[in-house]
C-alpha cells in the first residue's frame, strides 16, 4: 500500500515537471507578457525596466531553471499582473471553487443515483424513458448556454412575469463565513442563493452522466445470480435494491464521481466566467489571457497534484468498496 | 369597518417602513465592471481599470472633466514660472481619510514613490521621469523642475494620485508595498470614498468620506463587482443585481435602448480605431504579388485604400451607430484637433484610378492583421474592410488572432497592414501623434506604436517643437499642423472613434466620459 502511494506521488512529480516545462515553452511561444501588461504610452526605457524586473530578459531555459530552483523551496513566483505570490492568489480563490464543485457534485449524485436506479429497475416505463431523454439534453447542451438560460429564467424572466417569484442572484458569491481560515459561503442563506444557479449548471451535465452510469450498472447487476438468489430467498425488494444492487453499483459510481469532481474543480472555467464566480477557474482564464505565467504554472502544478491525489483516494475507496481489489505496487 | 381600519393601519405601517428603508437602499450603488483592477496601489499598474478605481479613493493635483479638459483638484492653480519650472498652488484645508492634513510633503512623497514601486507592470514613471527636482516653497506651494521644457506636465500630473505620506510610509523603499495597499493598509487618500474591503474576483467596497472637501457623493456605499462576461453584466443589470454597468455589448444596445427600465449614457471616447500600413520594408511580407515592391510606400496606394473604406457603413452596420467616423487621430474639439477635418468619403472609382496610376491596375493581394476581442467588434470591422478593399481590386485576407498573439506579431513587424486602436489618455493631440505617426525613435520616446514605420521628417519637426512649446496657443497650432501633415500623407488610416456606453437602471444619470472611466462619484440618483 505504502509503495503504491509513493509510486503514485513520484509519477505526480514527473508530470508536474513535464507540464511546467510545457507551459513555460507554450507561453513563451504565444507572446510577450509585457506587451499585454504595459501601457502603450510607456517609454522604451520603462519597457526594458519592466522586462528586467520580471526576469524576462534572460533566456527561456534560464528562466525555467530559476523557476524550478525556487519552486523546490515552495516559491512559485509573483503574478506579473497582480504582484502578489501566485500561490497565495490561487489559495484565495480555491475555497470558492471547492465549495461550488462539491455542492454541484452532491446535487448531481443526489439527483443522478435515484433517477438512474429507477431507470435501471423499470427500463421500459414512461418515467425511465423521459429521464433518459432529458439526460441526453443534460450533457449535450453546452454549459455556457445552460448557464445563460438559467440566469435569464431565474434571475430575469420568471420574477418579472410572476409577481412574488423569488429572484435568484445572477452572479457573484454571497457573504462568507470564516471556518478555520477558509472563507465559505454555503453557511449563509444569501450564500446558498448565489450558489444555486452555478451549482445547478454544473450539476446538470454531471447528473446526466451519473444517471446514465447508474442505469447501465443497475441493468448489469440485476440479472446477476446473487440478485436472483436474494429474490428467491424472498427478500423484500427494498433490501435487494438497497443492499445488493446499490452496493455493487457503488464502485463505478464512486470512481466516476471522484474523477468528475476533479474535473469540475480543475476546469469549472466556463461556469465560473458566466456567473462571475470568484474561483480558480476564472483566475486561470484571466491569467492565460494576460500571459501571467507564474499563476498559470502554479495553478497547473496544484491541479496535477490534486488530480493525482484524487485518483489515489478513488483507488483507496475502490479497495474499501470492493475487498477483492488489492492495492499493491504492481497494480495499474 | 374594523378590518378596513386595520388594513389602513397596516398599509401605513408598511408604507412608513418602506419609506424608512428607501434611503438606505437608495444610498447604495452596485456597479458591474468589465475588468477588475489588478491592484489597489495607485502607482502600480497604469491601466484604465486601475486608474478609475484609484479615482474613488485618491485625487491628483489636476483632474479632467468628462471631455478631458483640465480642472483644479488638489491643486487650485498652476503656472509655468519659467520654461522648465511649474508651480502648483495646493488646496487649503483638505484632509486625508485618516484626518491628517494634505500638504506639499504628500506631493513630494507620492512623486518620489512612483519610481520606487518594484515589479510595476506598467510604471507611472512615464509621467514623472522628466521631473528633476521638487521644491517645497511653503506647505501649500510646490515647484516641479524639469530638465527640458515640459508643457504637458500638468496633464501628466492627472495620473499621479496623491497618497498620504503619513499613512503610506513604511520600511520598504516605496513605503507601504503594493501587497499592503491591496489589503487596504495605508490606502489613504483625499478622494470622495474610503476603502472598506476588497476580495479579489468578488467585490470591492468603498464608503462615502464625509470629510471630503468637494460636493458629497450621493452614495453612502459603492460596491464594484467584476462581471467580465458581457452577457452576465447585462443580465445582472436586468435582474437588479447591479445598478450600473460599463461596456454593455454592442449587440444588446438596441434592446437596452428600448427597455423602459434602463437608461444609457454615451460619450465619444478618445480611442481611435485605425489601420496602420507597413511603409518601411520592401518587399513587405503580407503583399506577395507586387513584383518585389511594397505598394504601400506609394502615397497614391494609401489614399486609394482610404477612399475604399466606407466608414459610415462600418459605423452604422457593424458598430450599431456606437462609433463616429474619423478623419483625424483625436475627435474635435480636443486640444490640437482641427475643426474642419474632413472624413474621407468613399469613392470606389477614384480609388481604382489611383491604384492604376500607381501601377497596380489589377490591384494586389494583402493580409490585414487584427486582434480578436481587444477592441469593440475588431475582427468584424476587419472583415468588412477586407470586403471593401477587395471591391477596389485589393484582394484582402484577414488574419485575426487572440490579443497576446496579435501584439507579439505587431511588435515583430509581421503585418503589412493591421487594425488596432489607441486611447489618447492625455486627451490632447501630441499623445497619438507621438505614439502612432512619429518616426520610431525609442530613446526619445517617439513612435512607440508606429509599427507601420511611417516617417515624415516635416511632421516630426513640428511635433518636437510643439512638445517644447509651453504657450498653449502656439502649441495648439503646431499640433494642428503636424496632424494635418500626417493625415494628408495617409501615413495612417483613421477609421472611427469608439463611443463608450454605460447602462444603468432608470432614474440614475451619468455623464459619459471621453476617458471611458466609470466614476460612481459622478453618478446621480433621480432628484
Amino acid at each position: 500500500m505504502l509503495v503504491f502511494i509513493i509510486r503514485r506521488l513520484m509519477q505526480a512529480v514527473v508530470v508536474m515537471v513535464v507540464m511546467s516545462a510545457l507551459v513555460f515553452g507554450g507561453i513563451y511561444l504565444i507572446g510577450n507578457p509585457v506587451a499585454m501588461l504595459i501601457s502603450d504610452q510607456a517609454s522604451e526605457a520603462d519597457r526594458l525596466a519592466v522586462i528586467r524586473d520580471l526576469g524576462l530578459d534572460q533566456p527561456i531555459w534560464q528562466q525555467y531553471l530559476t523557476f524550478v530552483g525556487k519552486a523546490l523551496v515552495g516559491d512559485f513566483g509573483k503574478s506579473f499582473r497582480a504582484g502578489e505570490p501566485a500561490m497565495r492568489l490561487i489559495f484565495q480563490h480555491m475555497p470558492a471553487t471547492l465549495e461550488l464543485a462539491v455542492i454541484a457534485m452532491t446535487i448531481a449524485v443526489l439527483i443522478g443515483v435515484p433517477l438512474g436506479l429507477y431507470a435501471g429497475l423499470r427500463p421500459d416505463s414512461f418515467g425511465a424513458r423521459s429521464i433518459m431523454t432529458v439526460s441526453i439534453l443534460g450533457f449535450s447542451l453546452p454549459t455556457f448556454w445552460v448557464g445563460l438560460m438559467l440566469i435569464m429564467l431565474f434571475a430575469v424572466a420568471l420574477p418579472d412575469w410572476i409577481p412574488g417569484w423569488p429572484r435568484l442572484p445572477s452572479s457573484g458569491r454571497g457573504p462568507t463565513v470564516d471556518v478555520f481560515g477558509l472563507k465559505l459561503s454555503f453557511l449563509t442563506a444569501q450564500g446558498w442563493l448565489h450558489l444555486l444557479l452555478p451549482a445547478m449548471t454544473l450539476a446538470l451535465a454531471k447528473g446526466a452522466l451519473i444517471i446514465r452510469l447508474t442505469r447501465a450498472a443497475t441493468r448489469e447487476v440485476l440479472p446477476m445470480d446473487y440478485v436472483k438468489f436474494a429474490r428467491a430467498k424472498g427478500l423484500r425488494e427494498r433490501r435487494i435494491v438497497g443492499v445488493h444492487v446499490l452496493k455493487n453499483i457503488a464502485i463505478p459510481i464512486a470512481t466516476v464521481t471522484g474523477l468528475e469532481l476533479g474535473q469540475v474543480i480543475a476546469f469549472a472555467v466556463v461556469t465560473e466566467t458566466i456567473f462571475s464566480w470568484p474561483g480558480m477557474g476564472k483566475l486561470l482564464i484571466d491569467s492565460i489571457l494576460l500571459l501571467d505565467r507564474p499563476v498559470v504554472v502554479a495553478y497547473l502544478v496544484i491541479i496535477v497534484f490534486f488530480l493525482v491525489l484524487l485518483n489515489l483516494l478513488v483507488d483507496i475507496l475502490y479497495s474499501v468498496l470492493d475487498p477483492r481489489v488489492r492495492l499493491d505496487a504492481t497494480a495499474r | 369597518m374594523i378590518h378596513r381600519k386595520a388594513g389602513a393601519v397596516l398599509a401605513a405601517a408598511v408604507f412608513s417602513v418602506a419609506l424608512a428603508a428607501w434611503p438606505a437602499v437608495a444610498q447604495e450603488l452596485k456597479i458591474g465592471l468589465s475588468t477588475e483592477p489588478s491592484s489597489l496601489d495607485p502607482q502600480y499598474h497604469n491601466l484604465s481599470p486601475n486608474n478609475q478605481i484609484a479615482l474613488n479613493m485618491f485625487e491628483a493635483l489636476v483632474a479632467q472633466d468628462p471631455e478631458q479638459n483640465l480642472q483644479p483638484a488638489l491643486a487650485v492653480s498652476w503656472k509655468a514660472v519659467n520654461d522648465t519650472t511649474w508651480e502648483f498652488k495646493l488646496r487649503e484645508g483638505v484632509k486625508f481619510h485618516d484626518g491628517s492634513p494634505f500638504t506639499a510633503e504628500d506631493v513630494v512623497f507620492t512623486i518620489e514613490r512612483a519610481a520606487k514601486v518594484p515589479n510595476a507592470p506598467s510604471p507611472f514613471t512615464q509621467f514623472t521621469k522628466q521631473i528633476v527636482g521638487i521644491d517645497v516653497v511653503d506647505p501649500l506651494t510646490v515647484r516641479l523642475r524639469t530638465a527640458a521644457p515640459a508643457p504637458l506636465l500638468p496633464v501628466d500630473m492627472v495620473a499621479i494620485r496623491i497618497l498620504s505620506k503619513k499613512a503610506a510610509s513604511g520600511p520598504a523603499p516605496e513605503g507601504k508595498t503594493t501587497e499592503q495597499l491591496n489589503r487596504g493598509e495605508g490606502l489613504v487618500g483625499t478622494g470622495p470614498f474610503k476603502f472598506v474591503e476588497w476580495s479579489r474576483g468578488n467585490q470591492l467596497v468603498v464608503e462615502r468620506y464625509d470629510g471630503y472637501w468637494g460636493a458629497k457623493a450621493a452614495w453612502k456605499k459603492v460596491i464594484f463587482r467584476p462581471l467580465t462576461n458581457a452577457a452576465t453584466r447585462v443580465a445582472g443589470l436586468l435582474s437588479g443585481d447591479v445598478d450600473f454597468i460599463e461596456n454593455p455589448p454592442t449587440v444588446d444596445l438596441p434592446k437596452l435602448a428600448t427597455n423602459e427600465r434602463v437608461t444609457l449614457a454615451r460619450a465619444l471616447s478618445n480611442r481611435i480605431i485605425y489601420i496602420h500600413l507597413d511603409q518601411f520594408t520592401e518587399p513587405t511580407s503580407g503583399i506577395p504579388d507586387a513584383g518585389g515592391k511594397n505598394p504601400l510606400k506609394d502615397k497614391r496606394v494609401r489614399q486609394a485604400l482610404s477612399l475604399a473604406l466606407d466608414r459610415n457603413a462600418i459605423v452604422q452596420r457593424i458598430m450599431e451607430g456606437f462609433a463616429v467616423p474619423a478623419g483625424d487621430l483625436l475627435p474635435y474639439p480636443m486640444f490640437g484637433t482641427r475643426k474642419d477635418t474632413p472624413v474621407e468619403k468613399v469613392d470606389v472609382a477614384q480609388a481604382k484610378k489611383l491604384l492604376a496610376e500607381a501601377g497596380y491596375p489589377n490591384g494586389f493581394s494583402i493580409t490585414l492583421g487584427t486582434p480578436n476581442g481587444r477592441y469593440i467588434n475588431d475582427a468584424k470591422v476587419a472583415e468588412t474592410i477586407a470586403a471593401l478593399w477587395t471591391r477596389v481590386g485589393v484582394k484582402t485576407q484577414i488574419e485575426a488572432s487572440a490579443p497576446p498573439v496579435f501584439f507579439k506579431n505587431r511588435d515583430e513587424f509581421k503585418y503589412s497592414a493591421y487594425l488596432a486602436g489607441w486611447g489618447a489618455s492625455t486627451g490632447e493631440m501630441s499623445d497619438p501623434l507621438r505614439a502612432l505617426v512619429a518616426t520610431p525613435n525609442p530613446e526619445r520616446g517617439m513612435g512607440g506604436t508606429n509599427k507601420g514605420r511611417y516617417s515624415n521628417p516635416a511632421m516630426d519637426a513640428k511635433l518636437v517643437e510643439a512638445l517644447r512649446t509651453v504657450d498653449d496657443e502656439k502649441r495648439r497650432t503646431l499640433l494642428q499642423e503636424a496632424s494635418k501633415l500626417a493625415m494628408d500623407d495617409h501615413g495612417i488610416l483613421p477609421l472611427h472613434f469608439e463611443v463608450s456606453v454605460w447602462a444603468m437602471k432608470k432614474g440614475l444619470t451619468y455623464k459619459g466620459r471621453a476617458d471611458q472611466y466609470t466614476l460612481p462619484y459622478m453618478v446621480t440618483p433621480a432628484p
